[in-house]
């Protein structure tokens, strides 16, 4: 209903956010390399990399949004294609430790020595160099988006139907990312990292700079989704969201449509979880969980659908609730996110960020119209 | 009957001979033949079920028909092509219920509808050009909502959603336009207004409108065709369509 008005609401709130990441980029960082830790203000490391992890995850929510705010399209699957993005980092990472491995052989990682593996399987070649792997991190989830989408949205799958079909991909890849003969490592996943681009992943400088990537990188597809929703393609993605029929009947191929958004949203998903893997050290199957998508349209819906802000807000207001609730009350946890759901959807249905940029336009609105009175009664009582 | 029909195909602009389809058994069009000109205002009537709906969605391309030919212009069939390509050959729908996007503006519901291309990189690209602009404004005063353009369309009232889908039909610049039920829901001032609109139209496309209002449909004054269980029943001026028997006995005599 308000999207069209946020799109000429959000412009400043768009600028305040993306200040605030840059500036979180700078700040968070300086606070950590350059104060001692007894200092006041001092970040502890550990926390550096918990705030990076919490802004993955807000890239994930925007992705997400991008496709379900914008275009109704409730991917349960997104967390596959993050995970995806994750596993291409984490072969790179795999590839670094070089014969520093526990059974200290040059080319092969680990668990394929402990397989009896030979030889490097073939989609393990070209991953020992960063360029290739960063372009993996957006190709693979990409084209699985692309396969995937064309199949479902020119067969018309809409809705509910699209929902589980997206549940069963990330709960296929669960299952095949499980088995050891598919070469990720099995149950354990991928870990135990030495190096990134050379520098050591433990040091605090490189914590620092993962976490400043992830801000820039966050405040860029901020950006980027911005100016893909305010183009006329933006105006054609809420038609379909808001009449699928009218929208064919117009002339435009709502499939093409669909499809645009849904790949470009699945490679910010798979940027993402590159940038999480080196953050938390480890990738296994169990990022494709189907309970994970659905945390990230829980985030999605906390902060507000359709509003770009919104999931960043919420990611990083439901993570930061989960750190602070798990380790008080840590078995209670999933119940109170799922409390917070069925609390949002029933009483904050525009979400936290939709309901307060609804109450400023229209104290916005009430302030016009009280000037307007003004004028009109100032003349008058000068007569 | 059929001969003229087939000698009449090269010159028409819309052409259904023998078009059948049913769902679950049920009929829906039952050999179905009518011939639409060019620059041609026809009014469609019949009873509820007599298959005028149906035969909207075969000629957009929702449904396919189970045997018969459709053609647009002559030689373009139209039953091996989808719904956005027969949009983009120049045929526009107007549903039944106004569908118009409302979360969009006046303003936008009209930019988008704009025959313009709508493939993703053209619409990602795509900058408002004072022609774009110029289009839309004198749209806006045809459908007397040159006042309203940034409000949103779900503030509309329902006649006004009406006018602005009958709008977004014109920015699409099509050479056939159907229109179901236009009126319905309408005041009296309303629909005659829309008469008076769907008449300026005409001059310059083919219209084809489905409709239950028979005041209405006088107040076009054009050839009707009635349409009963899936066929057409009668066809001709809107006084011998009335007085005919078999249109008393299934439409309006109930």
């Amino acid at each position: 209903m308000i999207t069209s008005f946020l799109f000429k609401n959000l412009d400043r709130g768009i600028i305040v956010v993306v200040a605030i990441l840059l500036g979180l980029a700078v700040a968070i960082p300086a606070l950590n390399l350059l104060t001692a830790p007894d200092h006041p203000f001092h970040v502890p490391t550990y926390l550096v990399s918990l705030f990076g992890k919490y802004l993955t995850y807000a890239l994930l929510a925007l992705a997400l949004d991008l496709v379900w705010g914008f275009c109704g399209i409730l991917s349960l699957g997104h967390a596959a294609f993050f995970a995806l993005g994750g596993y291409a980092m984490g072969m790179y990472l795999m590839r670094q430790i070089g014969a520093r491995g526990s059974y200290g052989n040059p080319l092969l990682p680990d668990f394929m020595v402990f397989l009896n593996w030979k030889e490097l399987p073939w989609f393990w070649q070209g991953f020992d160099m960063f360029w290739f792997a960063a372009l993996m991190v957006v190709l693979v989830p990409g084209l699985l988006a692309f396969v995937f989408g064309w199949f479902a949205f020119r067969s018309r799958v809409n809705g509910v139907y699209l929902s589980i079909i997206t549940q069963a991909m990330t709960y296929a890849l669960l299952l095949a990312f499980f088995r050891n003969d598919m070469g990720f490592g099995g149950n354990n996943g991928l870990t135990d990292f030495k190096d990134i681009l050379g520098f050591n992943i433990q040091a605090q400088t490189t914590r620092a700079a993962l976490f400043a990537a992830s801000a820039v990188t966050l405040a860029s597809c901020l950006v980027l989704t911005t100016a893909i929703v305010r183009s006329k393609y933006g105006k054609v993605l809420v038609a379909v969201r808001d009449a699928e029929s009218r929208t064919r009947f117009l002339g435009y191929r709502v499939e093409h449509i669909k499809l645009f958004a849904f790949t470009v949203s699945a490679m910010m998903a798979g940027i993402a979880g590159a940038l999480y893997v080196p953050q938390v050290g480890i990738i296994n199957p169990g990022e494709f969980e189907p309970g994970n998508s659905i945390e990230v349209v829980i985030w999605t819906a906390v902060g507000g659908r359709g509003t770009l802000i919104g999931p960043i807000v919420g990611a990083i207001l439901v993570n930061g609730g989960k750190s602070i609730f798990t380790a008080a009350f840590p078995e209670f946890w999933l119940f109170a996110l799922g409390g917070l759901f069925v609390f949002v959807t029933l009483f904050l249905p525009k979400g936290v960020v939709g309901t307060v940029s609804a109450y400023l336009a229209r104290r916005k609105a009430q302030g016009r119209a009280a000037d307007a009175d003004k004028l009109v009664a100032e003349p008058m009582a000068a007569e | 009957m059929n001969q003229t029909i087939s000698q009449t195909k090269p010159k028409s602009l819309l052409y259904l001979d023998g078009v059948s389809v049913s769902f679950d058994g049920f009929k829906a069009l039952n050999s179905l033949s009518f011939v639409i000109e060019p620059g041609e205002l026809r009014a469609i009537i019949g009873p509820n079920g007599a298959g005028k709906t149906t035969m909207m969605d075969i000629i957009t391309g929702k449904t396919r028909p189970d045997e018969g030919q459709v053609f647009f212009k002559g030689d373009i069939d139209l039953t091996q092509r989808d719904e956005a390509e027969i949009a983009n050959l120049g045929i526009g729908r107007k549903f039944q219920k106004p569908t118009v996007f409302e979360s969009h503006t006046i303003w936008d519901n009209l930019e988008l509808a704009l025959n313009r291309r709508r493939g993703v990189f053209p619409t990602l690209f795509y900058r408002l050009t004072a022609d774009d602009r110029a289009r839309i404004e004198e749209i806006l005063s045809t459908v007397r909502l040159s006042a309203r353009r940034d409000d949103l369309a779900a503030n509309l009232s329902h006649g006004q959603k009406q006018w602005l889908e009958i709008g977004m039909l014109l920015a699409q610049e099509p050479e056939l336009l159907l229109v179901d039920e236009p009126v319905a829901g309408m005041t009296d001032a309303e629909t005659a207004e829309t008469a008076v609109l769907l008449k300026e139209i005409a001059r310059t496309r083919s219209v084809v409108v489905v409709e239950h209002d028979m005041g209405f449909i006088r107040e076009l004054g054009v050839k009707v065709t009635c349409l009963a269980e899936g066929s057409v029943l009668a066809e001709g001026s809107i006084d011998f369509v009335s007085s005919d028997a078999k249109v008393i006995e299934n439409y309006l005599g109930r």
